[in-house]
């Protein structure tokens, strides 16, 4: 009798955790078959590297592609010093106590602000403030603003699961805390913390919120290489192409694969970060 | 008449408001061997981490009384711990390799230390893995992850590590506790042979191996108010054959610890 309920209990909890994981998997490939469906016809090597033509109802998206890749690079470039930096000095150098405890959960919270706050917030302060008018450079520096929480985070537990083992054993061989530091804490971290930055870098790459007051827009005839000119992006050119178009109806299929597009991008950006961690965890083991 | 290197004098030491060890003042003779006995909580590894200050990296700690190397007080302001550290290494209980080579492991100290030129740097990887005999052992797989043999290589790997940067005296903090008795043997093998060039310092819980090994044998005990203190010290002979404390008598026959 009581096997019989242990069985049942087991049984149902199982149930349960595959019923969840099978709906899970279930929305993801219900959401990429339709919008690769919905793409097929317009999706395409040449939709790829064609520029938009005709009003945006015919051709492709290069300078979009291109306008991501460059705000994106630009809040890297931005982010990725500071946070690690930022992440260093907590988990190393800051003494515990209840400031720098306040300030870590306050860098935790602000993982959990609406991107439209950091739009505004980029819009008062780069567009206007410093005056860098609305560019590729005040975007990518709003876009690295909300990243900076999660890598900062990433990288502190990262750095928290280096071995103890491994900072004392170079601090007793007579190395300074930055030589241990450098050479046998970090390098051990940079799996963890490559992993949160591309994580944080692909979220960041489909916002839109942070770059519609900051600097992108709705069309430029010319690719944007000047990170004082406004840039296309994919996400907002997805809203555009799904909301303020003319020919909505018209233009379906270049929203879809732009959406396409935008996943595969991610996509590629998270198979990157596998690799990496993978590479790294298997280098000495 | 032995020369004296490392000196304790009523060093106590505290985690917080916690003493862990109180008022012991202890002799430590150069190029001999001295072993640290007692039971858990005693304050040995305590001890034995206040002769290169890494007590201190946890934080709130604090101590009272002095530690003499080379008649000169290690906790006094003028000191460069770095440097310390080099002149005082440390083994620690459970092997610690670093996620590099074996040939990187050696290195490690070496080249930080601003060692540049490569056929020093290689004789240096035969040196010291010839002088925990290692080198026949990994010769072939110097470049291999340090992960791959075994405990109680990679327990001799830490010690020629520690080695490399010429260190006076070793501080080894139950260095056998995690390593099989063949294994514990060569350990100690190699301990009495450097024994010649450095000073050791060795905690452990083993009594047959501090009475195996040690020319000088300290024991510490706990009071009820569990601070770790210093019972008796003498030659490793006197104290393992006729102990002058009952204390001292009751843990080397059994009868706790």
């Amino acid at each position: 009798m009581s096997t019989f309920r242990h069985k049942l209990i087991e049984n149902s909890i199982y149930g349960l955790l595959y019923f969840c994981f099978a709906l899970i998997i279930l929305f993801l490939v219900i959401i990429s078959f339709y919008i690769f469906k919905n793409s097929a016809g317009t999706l395409s090597l040449s939709f790829i590297f064609e520029y938009p033509r005709n009003g945006m109802t015919e051709g492709g998206i290069f300078p979009i592609i291109i306008g991501t890749c460059f705000v994106t690079i630009i809040s890297a470039i931005f982010a990725i010093p500071i946070g690690i930096s930022g992440a260093i000095y907590l988990n190393e150098y800051a003494k515990k106590s209840f400031f720098t405890n306040i300030i870590r959960l306050s860098i935790r919270n602000l993982a959990a602000v609406p991107s439209i706050v950091y739009g505004l917030f980029g819009l008062a302060i780069f567009v206007k403030t410093l005056n860098l008018g609305t560019c590729v450079l005040s975007a990518g520096l709003t876009l690295g603003l909300l990243t900076l929480p999660t890598i900062i985070t990433a990288s502190e537990e990262a750095l928290k699961n280096v071995p103890a083992a491994y900072r004392e054993g170079a601090l007793a061989l007579g190395l300074t805390k930055w030589q241990v530091l450098r050479t046998n804490v970090i390098p051990v971290a940079v799996p963890g913390i490559i992993t949160g930055i591309i994580l944080s870098i692909s979220r960041a790459l489909g916002e839109t919120a942070p770059i519609l007051f900051t600097g992108a827009a709705f069309y430029i005839p010319h690719l944007s290489l000047n990170v004082l000119d406004q840039f296309m992006a994919l996400p907002y050119h997805l809203y555009i192409m799904s909301t303020q178009h003319h020919d909505i109806s018209g233009v379906r299929g270049i929203a879809y694969s732009t959406a396409a597009i935008l996943i595969l991008i991610t996509l590629i950006l998270n198979i990157i970060a596998s690799t990496i961690r993978y590479r790294y965890r298997n280098a000495f083991k | 008449m032995n020369k004296t290197i490392l000196k304790s004098d009523h060093f106590t030491f505290q985690y917080g408001n916690k003493v862990a060890i109180e008022d012991i003042s202890l002799n430590i003779n150069l190029k001999k061997i001295t072993s640290i006995i007692g039971p858990s909580g005693c304050g040995k590894s305590t001890y034995l981490r206040s002769f290169n200050r890494m007590n201190e990296l946890i934080g709130n700690v604090s101590h009272s009384g002095n530690i003499f190397f080379h008649n000169e007080d290690i906790y006094d302001s003028n000191i460069d711990v770095v440097d310390l550290r080099t002149k005082i290494g440390m083994v620690f209980q459970k092997p610690n390799p670093f996620p590099k080579s074996i040939k990187e492991n050696i290195l490690y100290g070496p080249k930080l230390h601003g060692e540049k030129n490569k056929s020093t740097l290689s004789d240096i990887v035969e040196y010291y893995l010839k002088k925990v005999y290692l080198w026949d052992e990994v010769k072939d797989k110097l470049n291999e992850s340090a992960f791959s043999i075994s405990g109680g290589q990679q327990q001799r790997l830490c010690i020629a590590r520690a080695l490399a940067v010429h260190p006076e005296v070793l501080l080894m903090d139950e260095p056998c506790s995690a390593l099989d008795p063949i294994a514990t043997l060569r350990i100690e093998d190699l301990m009495r042979e450097l024994s010649s060039e450095v000073t050791i310092m060795i905690v452990t819980h083993n009594m047959q191996q501090a009475a195996r090994i040690s020319d000088f044998t300290a024991f510490f005990n706990t009071d009820e108010s569990r601070i770790g203190r210093l019972i008796e010290f003498g030659l490793t002979k006197d104290i393992f054959t006729n102990p002058k404390k009952q204390d001292t008598t009751n843990y080397i026959t059994g009868r706790f610890g």
